[in-house]
């Protein structure tokens, strides 16, 4: 299944900022951090089509998943 | 006693008198200073039926107890008067260097009343106080006249508070600009200044601002700066990339106003976000008076350089003008730094009147050549500076996007609570800050309850932004903190990292006052009734305490908050509960009795 890939702050350095990926059937975000290198603690907002995940959902045809750092601002 | 220095400059511009007065320790302790001692002072001192341009009107520039000190973001002051925009107690906040400079003179509120019949400005070199001609710098801008107010003081220490064309002009979105780029922004407090005939107030202090208690506060200082400087937030996020970093947060939850929130989701918003500052346009950093977190940002673009901008500023010049021409919103964040303007008010005001174009409401010969459509980048400029010098339909725009949108018929298209234009945030699928917009004291505004911070950020913990469960609770207690953090002088973005008894700690060693947690915080909540007072007083009712129709109505039509409406209904009579006031949003006599108001 293809998945979009975002990242943003300073998960982009070295990285990449927006990915299609082909990933397993099954796959979950914690698979995804794996591959990228981000242990689930650094990730501080994870969203999949906007809407608040964790590292243990379970990702679907299509989905994006976007992956923040601790950034804030107002 | 520390913190508070015990004095007020009292100015009165009509007869030129000059007074100092000892402060009111006694509404010192409940009301604290910066917002809420002002408030506090300004309702017992002005009639609330006052013309916001009469003499009679008052303008307080207040410092807060922790301004000045080594404590943290402690640069912040409150410019506190009768709005023109929307005749609320205005209280528009400020950082940079100027609020510590106040102190080093010794005063820890300067009130101007009266109006002059000549331009002039205020010259403050610690007990010398003069008042002065400002007929050679009527009609400058902010940066020429920050330049020669300084030259004639002779003292580069000096700081710079001034108003700019905008201001002088009346217009009901100018600010009171400090430092060159840093802006007590809402609620056209400018104006004020403007209608005052002051064009500026520099200062000098020599002084210092003692702690009551310099050992325990070495303690608490150690605390929550290893705590600022460990939060992502503060000690990472910020820091590297403005608080434009919110461009794309805000826009991968799909709540991120566009096209005068017609959309909530921008595809191409990361070619304005924090992070393509940082990339392509930051030259440095530009930190306020002791802050460890320095989001303020400097950067370089095509044809100029200077401050910011900041989130709010590139969201409402961008993607809420359907504009991704980075250059453009650097230009239009300048010009209003220059002429002392609002970001907020002003772009939504523009935004406004493109939906008008849009819907065919504003005629071609309207607009003297200027093109007004969403996506038009040098129109937008354009329309900035026409807003400053009131030209041509500038002149009607000056006013604010509600009575622009009046003037057409539509005022719901104005983007507004209580007159003052929204911020960065479609409260559909954030319901929490919706809340908080719809009973902001002084009208649409994101920072007298920021509850993206748990809605989105996840801090202090994280909420469902979808669900009215439980909010009414949150939105209370963070309009009650923000109070406090309004009224001791630090900057709301510690609240990121700090807690309430982070602050507790902080005003005790500071002053001496020796709060329980409670007691501060009621000290908030003082400051939120006393404005919810005056606007009860000015006619503001229960009605007021709602957002623009298209958010309570049409629900989001695409991205991740599609389907989404603000659920003002069944949020707001829980919110009067919570607060212990009526069924019609009234403070009631025993609740006030028990505040000891």
């Amino acid at each position: 299944m293809r998945v979009t890939i975002k990242l943003f702050a300073t998960f982009r350095d070295g990285r990449f900022k927006v990915e299609s990926r082909e990933l397993p059937e099954e796959s979950q975000v914690g698979d995804v951090l794996q591959a990228l290198g981000i242990a689930p603690k650094e990730v501080a907002i994870c969203l999949v089509n906007g809407r608040d995940a964790n590292e243990y959902y379970t990702l679907g045809e299509g989905d994006t998943l976007s992956l923040f750092p601790p950034v804030g601002g107002g | 006693m520390g913190g508070y220095t015990g004095k007020i400059l009292r100015i009165n511009l009509t007869d030129k008198t000059i007074k100092t007065e000892a402060l009111n320790m006694e509404l010192a302790k409940k009301y604290l200073s910066g917002r809420g001692l002002a408030g506090k002072m300004f309702t017992d001192e002005v009639p609330a039926d006052v013309e916001p341009f009469a003499p009679e009107n008052k303008l307080f520039i207040s410092t807060g107890a922790l301004t000045g000190t080594n404590a943290p973001t402690s640069g912040r002051f409150m410019v506190v008067t009768k709005s023109p925009l929307n005749s609320t107690l205005a209280s528009s906040n400020s950082g940079g260097h100027w609020g510590p400079q106040l102190k080093f003179a010794g005063y820890d509120m300067l009130v101007l009343e009266g109006a002059s019949a000549t331009p002039v400005y205020i010259s403050i070199n610690d007990d010398q106080v003069e008042i002065k001609d400002a007929d050679h710098v009527w009609g400058k801008d902010v940066y020429e006249t920050s330049a020669i107010l300084k030259q004639e003081f002779g003292d580069d220490q000096a700081k710079v508070l001034t108003i700019g064309p905008a201001g002088e002009n009346l217009s009901y979105m100018a600010a009171v600009m400090n430092d060159l780029y840093r802006a007590a922004g809402r609620n056209g407090v400018g104006a004020v200044m403007g209608s005052k005939k002051v064009k500026g107030i520099i200062v000098r202090g020599t002084g210092k601002v003692e702690n009551a208690d310099p050992e325990g506060m070495k303690t608490v200082l150690s605390g929550v700066m290893k705590k600022i400087r460990e939060n992502g937030v503060t000690g990472q996020g910020l820091p590297s990339y403005g608080s434009a970093i919110l461009v794309n947060i805000i826009n991968e939850n799909g709540i991120y106003p566009v096209n005068n929130f017609q959309g909530s989701y921008d595809p191409d918003a990361d070619k304005i976000s924090g992070e393509t500052m940082t990339e392509k346009y930051l030259v440095k950093k530009h930190p306020c008076y002791r802050c460890p977190i320095a989001c303020g940002r400097y950067c370089k673009w095509d044809e100029g350089e200077g401050g910011g901008p900041e989130y709010e500023t590139v969201w409402v010049f961008g993607s809420d003008c359907g504009i991704h021409d980075y250059d453009a919103i650097h230009q239009a964040n300048d010009l209003c730094n220059k002429y002392g303007l609002d970001t907020i008010s002003v772009g939504g005001t523009i935004a406004a009147g493109m939906e008008l174009v849009q819907r065919g409401l504003i005629k071609p010969e309207e607009l003297g050549g200027t093109p007004l459509e969403f996506g038009n980048a040098a129109g937008m400029v354009e329309w900035v500076r026409k807003i400053a010098f009131a030209e041509g339909l500038g002149a009607k725009m000056t006013l604010g996007s509600y009575r622009f949108a009046e003037n057409y018929g539509l005022p719901e298209l104005s983007m507004s609570v209580k007159k003052q234009e929204l911020p960065a945030y479609d409260p559909r699928g954030v319901q929490g800050q919706g809340l908080a917009y719809a009973t902001s004291n002084r009208g649409g505004c994101h920072v007298r309850g920021y509850m993206i911070s748990p809605e989105i950020l996840g801090l202090p913990e994280k909420l469902d932004r979808f669900s009215i469960e439980g909010k009414a609770a949150w939105v209370k207690i963070f309009q009650d903190l923000t109070g406090v953090i309004d009224s001791i002088g630090l900057c709301l973005f510690s609240s990121f990292a700090l807690g309430l008894s982070d602050y507790t700690q902080l005003v005790n060693a500071v002053t001496g006052f020796n709060y329980s947690d409670e007691e501060l915080l009621k000290c908030g909540e003082r400051v939120w009734n006393i404005e919810r007072l005056h606007n009860l007083r000015v006619g503001y009712t229960k009605a007021d305490d709602s957002l623009p129709k298209r958010l309570l109505k049409d629900p989001v039509e695409d991205g991740p908050s599609k389907g989404q409406v603000f659920r003002l209904e069944e949020l707001l009579p829980e919110y009067y509960s919570v607060r212990g006031w009526s069924e019609e949003g009234i403070p009631t006599p025993e609740y006030l009795n028990a505040l000891n108001m």
